[in-house]
Order: structure tokens, then sequence, then C-alpha cells
């Protein structure tokens, strides 16, 4: 194979999943690869775990696999996933359950573990809370290595049409079938650097088709209500082209490129993976055609031997409260709303956390912002972090009294509370965690 | 003017780190961006953490900035109060900066 052709069928739990349907009918694939985890899902898939053992993956994997399974098994396209979240294994039974649907007798579908790390956890120190993990006692949810592309390319080696993991680092997801059909050695830095670009370019689906990315008058893009999903043609020394279907909305352009290559991006230089730390400060993009821009120039150093570890635990609950408020002197009656809440809550002040009341429109994405004028309308919201639901509750609650006892003409009130699920990080040495893969073939369905 | 009128920009976001790229349309301009969008000034721009909290990487070869703000998120996506808990609106905030 002289080009490797890699689509992204998802760039987050929720994405769209029509875009993911064309690449797998049109884009004569051989991999499509969904990236489904942000830094809490895997957190929030074990709580539904812990309810329920069969669950646990992603909610849209049996929708995802029903919608591109049959044109994946046409076409010869492979599909690499990190559905899978917290229970890989029940997300690879559920996809076997879905092809022996479809009639796909023999499709291989292996699911990948070991970056469940919570059992090891314990003694390690958290960046974000100076603690050790054991000091969060029954607050700790779950602990999740970003494992790289051991298990993955060993499931690749055994045949496996589909591959399901939980926590990887999401660029493996990408490398891994570069590694396996070049044959890349697991030392040859350079070309590993140039995979995970290719990763990172694609990770985020739409962010380099013209999502996250249109500015009216500035920076348009062309049809992005139907937006396509990028596809990278892959050579074997890991330079790629990225472009998308004919036909579909969006753009790729040099532009697009260099914004998605430093999102989430610290040192561009070092970029910490679990297989090489890569190096995109000499990369180039080039414009070759409509919609296709050659990258080139990535490299990489030496894996640092550590992987980063995803610690989720519960940190008390979220109150929140919302109100309208238009027209003459809104700006005034909303900052009056904010007083009054605050004063309402003082005399439960101490059990509150953290808590900001602030106007929508004026001041909620930037604190210090003061208004010049006085806006058209304005709607305040209030915010608490507390330990427990009943006092969550009350935040909402005193947004609510101001129907009757705040400024005059509030209107339009909401309120809820959800349980904070926060996340903290830390690193273990890669030979504390054990990747491995099983692997079973979709059977005949039996009367 | 504003850097908006010469630039574009992205918001990336890593628990309490936010990183805010800012990539020249035109290479003409990469000079003046190079020189008048510091760590500093990203800082007063924002009046919410200091230029201490920031760190600036420059890739000249793609006429692009990237700044690395640590606890920009207020305690980062997973438990902040914020409304926009990601900061996917500061690299637009940014984009008001005058040059």
């Amino acid at each position: 194979m002289s080009v490797l052709r890699i689509g992204a069928g998802a760039g987050f739990q929720g994405d769209r999943i029509a875009p993911a349907i064309a690449l797998a009918e049109r884009g004569q694939l051989d991999y499509l690869v969904f990236e489904c985890l942000g830094e809490r899902t895997i957190a929030l898939a074990q709580q539904a775990r812990s309810l329920d053992p069969s669950q646990g993956y992603d909610p849209l994997l049996e929708r995802r696999m029903r919608a591109v399974l049959p044109a994946c098994v046409r076409s010869g396209t492979r599909i690499v996933t990190n559905m899978g979240a917290a229970n890989p294994r029940a997300a690879a039974e559920k996809t076997r359950a879905v092809a022996r649907e479809l009639g796909l007798t023999g499709l291989k579908v292996a699911a990948v573990t070991g970056d469940d790390v919570v059992d090891r956890i314990g003694d390690f120190t958290l960046d974000e809370t100076g603690t050790t993990a054991s000091a969060l006692g029954d607050r700790l949810v779950s602990a999740n290595a970003y494992i790289g592309i051991d298990g993955l390319v060993a499931a690749l080696n055994a045949g496996a049409d589909v591959v399901i993991c939980g926590r990887a680092s999401d660029p493996s997801l990408f490398l891994a079938p570069l590694v396996h059909e070049f044959g890349w050695a697991r030392d040859d830095w350079t070309r590993l650097g140039r995979g995970i670009l290719v990763g990172h370019l694609l990770e985020c689906a739409a962010q380099i088709t013209g999502g996250y990315f249109a500015d009216p008058g500035v920076k348009d893009v062309p049809d992005l209500a139907n937006i396509g999903h990028p596809l990278a043609e892959v050579d074997r020394d890991g330079n790629a082209v990225i472009t998308k279907l004919d036909g579909s909305g969006g753009c790729v352009s040099r532009a697009t490129c260099i914004e998605q290559m430093l999102y989430e991006i610290h040192d561009p230089a070092r970029y910490l993976q679990p297989d090489v730390v890569a190096d995109f400060s000499g990369v180039q993009f080039k414009e070759i055609g409509t919609d296709r821009v050659a990258v080139t120039g990535a490299s990489g150093t030496p894996a640092t031997g550590l992987l980063k570890v995803s610690v989720g635990y519960r940190d008390g609950w979220l109150g929140e409260g919302q109100i309208s408020y238009a027209g003459a002197n809104c700006l005034a009656r909303g900052q009056l709303a904010i007083d009054l809440v605050r004063d309402r809550l003082a005399h439960i002040s101490g059990a509150l956390l953290e808590q900001r009341g602030e106007l929508i429109g004026v001041n909620s994405v930037l604190p210090t912002t003061n208004a010049s004028a006085c806006p058209a309308e304005v709607r305040m919201r209030y915010a608490a972090r507390c330990p427990d639901a009943l006092t969550a509750r009350a935040v909402g609650e005193e947004v609510e009294g101001l129907y009757l006892a705040g400024p005059a003409g509030g209107g339009g009130v909401t309120k809820g509370i959800r349980e904070v699920l926060a996340i903290a990080s830390t690193l273990m040495p890669a030979d504390r965690v054990a990747v491995t893969f099983d692997m079973q073939e979709v059977q005949h369905e039996t009367a | 003017m504003r850097l908006h009128d010469i630039a574009h920009a992205r918001t990336g976001d890593k628990g309490d780190i936010s990183n805010i790229s800012v990539i020249a349309y035109d290479a003409a301009h990469w000079p003046l961006i190079r020189d008048a969008v510091t760590p500093e000034r990203v800082a007063a721009h924002f009046g919410t953490f200091d230029a201490g909290n920031v760190t600036r990487y420059d890739l000249p070869q793609l006429q692009a900035l990237n700044f690395v703000i640590r606890g920009a998120l207020t305690g980062g996506v997973t438990r902040s109060l914020a409304l926009d808990a990601h900061g996917k609106c500061l690299a637009s905030v940014l984009l008001e900066m005058p040059v």
C-alpha cells in the first residue's frame, strides 16, 4: 500500500453522524476513526457502568455502528474507535450484536483494555489537588491511563475489522493504522511524530474542514450546513494531504489546518504522547488544490515512558439559576438581581464552596468586562458549587424567588442542579499499565 | 486597528490551561503581530491572570503564535462555574486587542 486513506467519523461524543455515513459510503477509506472521549466522558461512563455493568460505553455506539458498518464492510474499511469508554468489552459485544442483525457474519471485533488503572492509582499524587488519589476516598470515580498504540496495533495485526478501546491518546487512534500498515519501527521517531500530527489534525473531525472557524465577512465557510468530515491521504513516510469528500460542505485550507494544528497544543516542539514526543515546530502547510492541503515537516523524539492518567472524582454539586431583564435600565436591574441573590444566600454562604453572579451579554465570559452602554437585554446567571444537592438547589430557588420579590420586569427563569464530576491528572510509568485485547467473530444468528 | 483585522485565532483547553493561537492572514503582518502581541499585553487585555501565567511559542514559518495560559479557566472545564468552562470564547476576545 503506497497511500493510506484515513477518515474521521467523529470528533467528540455528540458529533453528527451524517458526515461519517458519507465518508463510509463514498470515501474509499482504508480506515474510519471515531474519536469520542472528552476529558470527563470516561468518568461519566464509569458512573453509568457502576449502575449497570452492561453499560459504560458511548451512548451513540449502536447508532453509529448501524449507520456505517454495512458500507464499511462493502468497502473493506476498518474501524478504530474509543467508543468503548469505560467498558470496551461491552461495546464490542454490542457491535457484534448489531453486525449479527445486519447479517455481517465473520466480522472480527476486538476490544482493547488495560487503560483502567483505578486499582493502582492510590499512591499517585494528583497535579490539581496536590493530594494522593486515595485521599479522595469514596469520591474517586475513575482512573484511566492514556494508552498508546500497542493494543490497537496488536488487534489490527490479528485481523480485527473493528477495534474498540477506552482511554487512549486521541492521535493514537490514527497512528495505530499507520504503524500497522506501513510497518514503522517503534523507534522511528520522525515517522511516529508525523503520524501523530495526522491524527491530531483529524481527531476533531469538522474542526479542520471549516467547523469552529466561520467568522462571517472575515472567514466565510461555504455550505457550512452540509460540512463534511476530513480524510487524510498518508504516504509511507508519514507525509499527508488533508482533504474532504467532493460535494460536502466546508473547506480545507492552510488557515483551517494551522488553527487545528495548534488546538490544545502547549509547546509545539514537545507534544507528549505515549509512543513519541511529537515535534510540530517545523510543520509546513501548502494548498495544492481545492480543499487539498499538503502537510510536511513534523518530527519526533523518544517517548518519556510516562503515561498521563485522568482521575475522575465527585466534587460537590453545582446549583444555577437564570433570569432575563430587558429595556430601560435593564443593566442596573440585572446587577440588583445579582446583589439580591448574594444577600439571600448569605445565611448559607459558609456552605458554598464557590459562587458567581454575572450578566450574560455583558460579563459572563470575561468577568472584568464593563458595559459601556446599557444593552437591549441582559440575562442574569447565578451559580454556586455546593457540598450537597440540597444546598445547590437553594441557588436556583433564590433566582426563581426574584419573580415576585426581585427587580421590576424579570422573566424567563430557568434553574437546575448537577453533580460536579471533576478531573485531575497525574503521570504513571508506562510499565505499570498492561494493555491487552480480545477479539471475536460475529457468528451466524442461532434460532 | 484591531488584531481581528489582520489575524485569526482559536482556543483549546486542557484542564485549567487554555491555549490561544493567533495566526496572521497575510505574512506581511507577521512582524507587527509578533512584536505587538506579547504575553504582557495578552495578560493586560484579559485582566484575569498575570503575564507570568502566559508562555508564548512562535511558529514563524506559519506566521503563528501560540499562547499557553495557566489558571485561565477558573479550575478547568470539569469544575468551573463559568458558562463557557472550556474558554472557547477567549480567542475572539483576544482579537479585540488594538494593534
